[in-house]
């Protein structure tokens, strides 16, 4: 099994407790077909940096998945196929952390400036 | 007729610029990652471009890493692909 990290944007007009639910679905679905899920992250909604599909601003969720290529490829054909979702992205990754996702610290920022010093 | 003599021309080195280190090489060196559009912002231009290494200082192996964390995060709507 691979490690990959799936990052989605769904719909803004849906409420950020049915985003927690999407990515409750993911992981039951991950689960099921004998994968593992580490973090899940919600990242609110956020602005956009260009319209997709005439919507400005997104939900955001990420889910670290280890799992079999096919499962992935099942995983992103349901994505595909969700009305929710406007865009998703699979990649694989060498490490999953337990820390927080950077675009989730914001004053994280100064404290990594003062550490290259 | 007054000779020219080339050792009297001190030799012209107004400034010498200090050689710049790769700023994701050594310890406490930022993980380039996709998901931290904070940090690859500095290596893009105001018009969204990829700044070029040669100006940025970054090495060809992390070049690649960071245009490749760029691309992604552009693909996720996080960095935008022009600014007009």
């Amino acid at each position: 099994m691979a490690l990959y990290e799936h990052v989605f944007i769904a719909r803004p007009d849906i409420s950020p407790a049915q985003v927690e639910s999407l990515t409750e679905e993911l992981r039951t679905l991950v689960e099921e077909k004998g994968g593992k899920v580490g973090k899940t992250e919600y990242w609110g909604l956020r602005n956009l940096a260009y319209r997709v599909q005439k919507h400005r601003k997104g939900h955001y969720g990420l889910i670290d998945i280890d799992a079999p290529a096919d499962l992935v490829s099942e995983l992103e054909r349901r994505q595909r196929l969700s009305d929710d979702v406007i865009r998703h992205m699979t990649i694989k990754v060498d490490a999953h952390t337990e820390e927080q996702s950077a675009i989730l610290s914001k004053k994280d920022d100064r404290r990594r400036r003062e550490q290259r010093r | 007729m007054s000779d020219l003599n080339i050792s009297n021309i001190p030799a012209r080195r107004p400034f010498q610029r200090r050689r710049k280190v790769c700023p994701f090489s050594g310890e406490h060196a930022p993980a380039i990652d996709y998901k931290d559009p904070k940090l690859l912002q500095r290596y893009m231009s105001e018009k969204g471009k990829i700044v070029p290494a040669r100006i940025t200082a970054v090495s060809a192996k992390k070049q690649r890493e960071l245009a490749r964390a760029i691309k992604r995060s552009r693909q996720m709507a996080i960095l935008p692909y022009a600014v007009d």
